[in-house]
């Protein structure tokens, strides 16, 4: 992915992004629809063998996907939203889709980074789509498919900040999700770790100059720099790699494949892609290579 | 496990943020608290009417609201910008505790008896010697078991900075059980023992306070 470095280039795709803000402004369902264009498969259970998880979420027309609903560009759904936008709930449609189940009977469910695998277990989501960067210590307990998109930790800081190299952190106060991964990497760099809730708040206190920055994944931080283009700069290059996968049951190993086919041809019929300009494209990032899927176990 | 298992201080390290949270506003709370219980039950009206709303505000508000207010409200007002997030954490937690310790303190007050104020102003002694020869001595030993549960809670209540920049145990805590998703039970017991040792102290502490005062009547 290709991030840019200047201020001056952030602010540009700031005005970009404010105006399409300003444009869906009255109708917070607009940014839904607009990506959500993918041909539903018609009699897709067919398409399945007997006994599979794909068969029955086929035969019953109705999923449900756990996305997170605080992160701008990647899942994100306001108040007065019926339904979540960004990338990762565009994914969840073209899989949606694939099993013949158009948008509006797709069941959203808000997922934190703390209840995923819980929901994932208790069958209480089929699917999770959630920023979920894949792991070997969440491979043991969920199934992940993919990466369907690859992205690394970034910081943000105050327009007038002299912080622009990772050497810059030690001894700072840094902001970011209480517990998230990201909090951990930039305290193994030596700054103090400021865990809040929401990546809302974390903005609000590197505004009002309580914290020194903010760090978390490049796309989410352009989101936000894009909302205060004056105030905010994203600086250096990302310094981790976070790869996202779609989560799925242990009981339902079967899916896999299908998710990784599914994404696969969304890459070559340029679904994916659409997908990608519709939301996290809107801050002004280029559109990267999609990543390539990890081989599932046979 | 891994975490834990290679880095036992990050565990103690989360309880050591925990503790100093509960301990400084334990002790802030009970200095804020006692005056405020003497404003309530002192002779000057404007004090009592003050400690009264005081009390009555403060109780009617979550504790999650009050570190809203001095973690996100008051920096957007340019207020405790600077100030260290631990300070902040003390700030808000006392002054939300301070006046359920009022009340505990006033419920043990008015269990002095009236006679015992009277005959201490009758021999003389000022409002504030009354207090604090006569009946805040026979007050506090009332006030041992409800204190204990009030400054019990606050150690609990130390948790919800967990969500305010503080890396304390709970927060900790989310940590790990984020980064060993595999793990998740032991990683929730080991934080239980944690709060549950913390809590056993102060109940200790708290039931030989009690006998040490116990009286013969």
């Amino acid at each position: 992915m290709r991030i840019m470095r200047t201020r001056a280039a952030a602010a540009a795709a700031g005005v970009g992004l404010a105006l399409s803000l300003a444009a869906c402004g009255e109708a917070g369902t607009d940014t839904a629809t607009e990506g959500g264009d993918y041909e539903v498969a018609e009699n897709a259970a067919d398409n399945f063998d007997d006994g599979t998880k794909m068969k029955e979420l086929a035969e019953s027309g109705e999923v449900t996907i756990g996305v997170k609903y605080d992160q701008p560009g990647i899942g994100f759904k306001g108040a007065t939203d019926d339904i979540p936008v960004g990338f990762d709930p565009e994914i969840g449609k073209i899989l949606a889709a694939s099993l013949g189940i158009p948008v509006d009977d797709i069941t959203w469910k808000e997922t934190i980074s703390d209840n995923r695998e819980p929901f994932l277990q208790e069958g209480e989501v089929d699917l999770v789509i959630a920023s979920y960067s894949i792991t070997d210590e969440r491979r043991a307990i969920v199934g992940q498919a993919g990466p369907y998109y690859v992205t690394g930790q970034q910081l943000m800081v105050p327009a007038d900040s002299d912080i622009d190299s990772l050497d810059d952190v030690k001894g700072t106060e840094v902001c970011s999700v209480t517990g998230s991964t990201s909090l951990d990497n930039i305290e193994a760099e030596g700054a103090t770790p400021r865990g809040f809730d929401t990546y809302s708040e974390c903005v609000d206190q590197v505004l009002n100059g309580t914290v020194d920055a903010m760090t978390t994944d490049g796309a989410i931080l352009l989101g936000y720099v894009a909302e205060h283009p004056d105030d905010l700069k994203v600086v250096v290059d990302p310094f981790s790699e976070e790869r996202y996968g779609v989560g799925y049951s242990k009981d339902s190993p079967e899916m896999c494949q299908w998710i990784s086919d599914t994404i696969n041809e969304a890459y070559d019929n340029g679904d994916w892609e659409s997908a990608f300009k519709a939301t996290l494209g809107e801050s002004g990032v280029d559109t990267p290579e999609p990543p390539e899927f990890d081989a599932c176990e046979a | 496990m891994d975490d834990i298992a290679n880095d036992p201080g990050l565990v103690l390290n989360a309880f050591w943020v925990t503790i100093q949270l509960a301990v400084l506003s334990g002790l802030a709370s009970l200095v804020l608290g006692t005056l405020l219980a003497a404003m309530r039950v002192g002779p000057v009206a404007v004090l009592a009417r003050f400690g009264t709303v005081y009390v009555s505000i403060v109780r009617n508000t979550p504790l999650l609201v009050i570190f809203v207010l001095v973690f996100i409200a008051a920096p957007t007002l340019d207020l405790l910008v600077k100030t260290p997030f631990l300070v902040k954490g003390v700030i808000a937690l006392t002054i939300y505790t301070s006046a359920f310790v009022c009340e505990a303190i006033r419920a043990g007050i008015n269990s002095v008896s009236l006679g015992q104020a009277e005959a201490a102003r009758a021999i003389g002694l000022t409002f504030g010697a009354t207090m604090t020869q006569v009946v805040l001595p026979q007050a506090f030993r009332a006030t041992v078991p409800p204190l204990a549960s009030v400054l019990i809670a606050l150690a609990k209540n130390t948790s919800v900075a967990a969500a305010f920049g503080l890396a304390e145990a709970t927060a900790r805590m989310r940590g790990l059980t984020n980064n060993n998703a595999d793990d998740r039970w032991l990683i929730f017991i080991t934080f239980a023992i944690g709060y549950i040792i913390i809590v056993e102290i102060m109940s200790a502490g708290a039931i030989s306070l009690e006998r040490r005062w116990r009286v013969t009547r």
